[in-house]
């Protein structure tokens, strides 16, 4: 599990994932935050219904992906924490490939 | 939907990106600079303009503070920077992208693509579990938000695992292990070329204080380690491997694994560009064909950086400032007295900071097996789910290479657009086959570059929505 090691030089927010209420630092990355709440997994695959996790935070990956703010298959390692913010688990959800792009 | 139009469109604010734009602006060209990341800095400098706390400038170090004058010279040179700025599509005509400000498409005369590193995927059993994550990902998450994990292991080579492994040490997490995977034979073959690393003492002086800083914390280093794998049901559990030749089977507990065999440049959108690659044998990957300015083989496309041929921070911020006077001279903004002028020093740093590289390519090159696993079920598409098992299969059947693997497997065809799997499968289908990984090739990419929405590609004429 992760640790804060350091104060947040920052102020703290509320965002809230699938109904829970968590603590974030405010502009700090999401997929941090939910990392930091023990939030686990981040979503299944569509394949097979495995979970997954964070695996490149740099947003090659796209294991990372959840709803934010009504929108699918954000990355969250690319996504800044904002107060408020409204994060929902995708599972099994199917994300845009090269060959059906965004339809 | 933002339309306008620049001289220079930069993709990426990594120390490329960056040193490119401020050097552009100077010259007198109009810069726009695309990043996904909410700060200027790219990987090396993740979240350097972010709140930071002492204790963790004294934990990430100078190296990392040492990129704060570049950053200040680039937010003050007059560039136009976009900040979560997602480039799926680059051309002669410019740049087309998504972002929070609605996104848009930049006409440019010139497009520099400075996406960095990424790296190497190393698939091995059990490598999709939560809890498994690159190394460099949990150094993202120290830099950006002081996150630290005890009890992790450590799995694979390079540089940057032992850096984030002193990071780790130094901000007081326990590392229950380090598995160093190299090659004990890579030493030897690494060792003509330390005459010229040594010239550019400073690096070899920094790893050897790393490799005493270990040491001293007590972190177990093990050696020798073969057919790793990693264990767990919901969650990674364990680390198992065979010791030496002849050992026993040993098992490590954990909670987290963090992965890394060394980094390799992003290609995805100069492939998909169409701009001519080459298969580069001592850092075994795919690289970007370009002369000493970053020109490649399209006369509007110069590629920088990390992302154009790995050579670190310092190589990467001088060869973005080459390829910006390259810009400024092809685009007739810079007379070829003062472009070569302006040039030969750069020129010559690039020598100087690349002269450790030849013997850190042998050190650190990854063992043949972790090109290209030897485990059947191991998953190399992540995306999709595919097994190099499957892989295998498809060769058996006659599949030539990447591109009609597609079709065999869908390995390719996930939202990661090959990029976590295009290096091993060509590496599984050029062991199977018998060719070079040169000859097996590439996926075949396309814009858009990374997924997009219909809203996104609201500015698509009719030709391009066919093709897509
Ligand atoms: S963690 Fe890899 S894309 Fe977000």
């Amino acid at each position: 599990m992760f640790r804060r090691f350091d104060e947040a030089a920052g102020p703290i927010v509320e965002i809230v994932v699938d109904d829970r209420r968590i603590e974030a630092r405010l502009g700090e990355n999401l997929a941090a935050a939910l990392l930091a709440a023990e939030i686990e997994p981040f979503r299944t695959t569509p394949v097979s219904g495995a979970a997954r996790m964070p695996y490149c935070m740099m947003g090659v990956c796209f294991d990372c992906l959840a709803i934010v703010d009504g929108v699918p298959n954000r990355q969250t390692c690319l996504e800044t924490v904002r107060a408020g913010m409204v994060v929902e688990r995708q599972n099994g959800a199917r994300a845009p490939g090269p060959q059906n792009g965004g339809e | 939907m933002n339309r306008t139009s620049c001289d220079l469109a930069v993709v990426g604010a990594g120390p490329a990106g960056m040193a490119a734009a401020s050097e552009a602006s100077a010259l007198g060209l109009r810069a726009v600079v695309l990043d996904e990341k909410p700060g200027p800095g790219g990987q090396i400098y993740h979240a350097i303009t972010a709140p930071r706390t002492a204790a963790r400038d004294a934990v990430l170090g100078p190296d990392y503070l040492g990129g704060l004058p570049l950053v200040d010279a680039f937010t003050s040179s007059g560039a136009d920077y976009r900040s979560g700025a997602t480039v799926w599509q680059i051309s002669e005509d410019g740049v087309s992208y998504a972002g929070a400000d609605g996104g848009g498409d930049i006409a440019a005369s010139r497009v520099l693509v400075a996406t960095g590193a990424m790296e190497r995927p190393y698939p091995l059993p059990g490598w999709t579990l939560p809890g498994v994550m690159t190394a460099g990902a949990a150094q993202l998450l120290l830099k950006g938000s002081g996150l630290l994990a005890d009890d992790a292991v450590f799995v694979g080579t390079g540089p940057l695992l032992y850096l984030v492994a002193t990071q780790y040490v130094n901000a007081g997490a326990r590392i229950e292990a380090i598995i160093d995977t190299a090659n004990p034979a890579a030493k030897w073959a690494a060792l003509p070329h330390l005459p010229m690393a040594l010239r550019q003492s400073g690096y070899i002086a920094k790893g050897l204080r790393m490799l005493a800083r270990i040491r001293r914390s007590g972190t177990k280093v093990i050696h020798g380690a073969r057919d790793i794998a990693l264990e767990g049901e919901d969650r990674v559990a364990a680390v198992t491997w065979q010791q030496g030749a002849s050992g026993q089977r040993q098992r490590l507990a954990c909670r987290h694994v963090f992965l890394h065999q060394g980094v390799v440049p992003n290609p995805n959108m100069t492939m998909a560009a169409r701009a001519a690659h080459r298969w580069d044998e001592a850092q075994a990957c795919w690289v970007v064909d370009r002369d000493t300015h970053g020109r490649t083989s399209l006369p509007w496309l110069l590629a920088a950086g990390d992302g154009a041929g790995i050579g670190g921070a310092k190589v990467a911020e001088l060869s973005g400032r080459l390829a910006a006077l390259a810009a400024a001279h092809d685009l007739g903004r810079l007379d070829a007295a003062a472009f070569a002028a302006r040039s030969a020093p750069l020129i010559r740093r690039v020598g100087a900071e690349m002269a450790p590289r030849p013997f850190l390519d042998r050190l650190y090159r990854p063992a043949d097996g972790t090109l290209a696993p030897q485990d059947e079920a191991t998953i190399l598409c992540r995306c999709e789910e595919v097994r190099r098992g499957a892989v295998a299969d498809a060769v058996a059947e006659g599949c030539p290479g990447p591109n009609q693997l597609k079709s065999f497997t869908r390995a390719g065809m996930g939202p990661c657009q090959g990029r976590m799997c295009g290096h091993s499968i060509g590496a599984v289908i050029s062991e199977l086959s018998g060719r070079s990984a040169a000859e097996v090739g590439y996926f075949r990419l396309r814009m858009p570059v990374k997924p997009v929405t219909l809203g996104d590609i609201g500015g698509m004429t009719h030709a391009q929505k066919e093709e897509t």
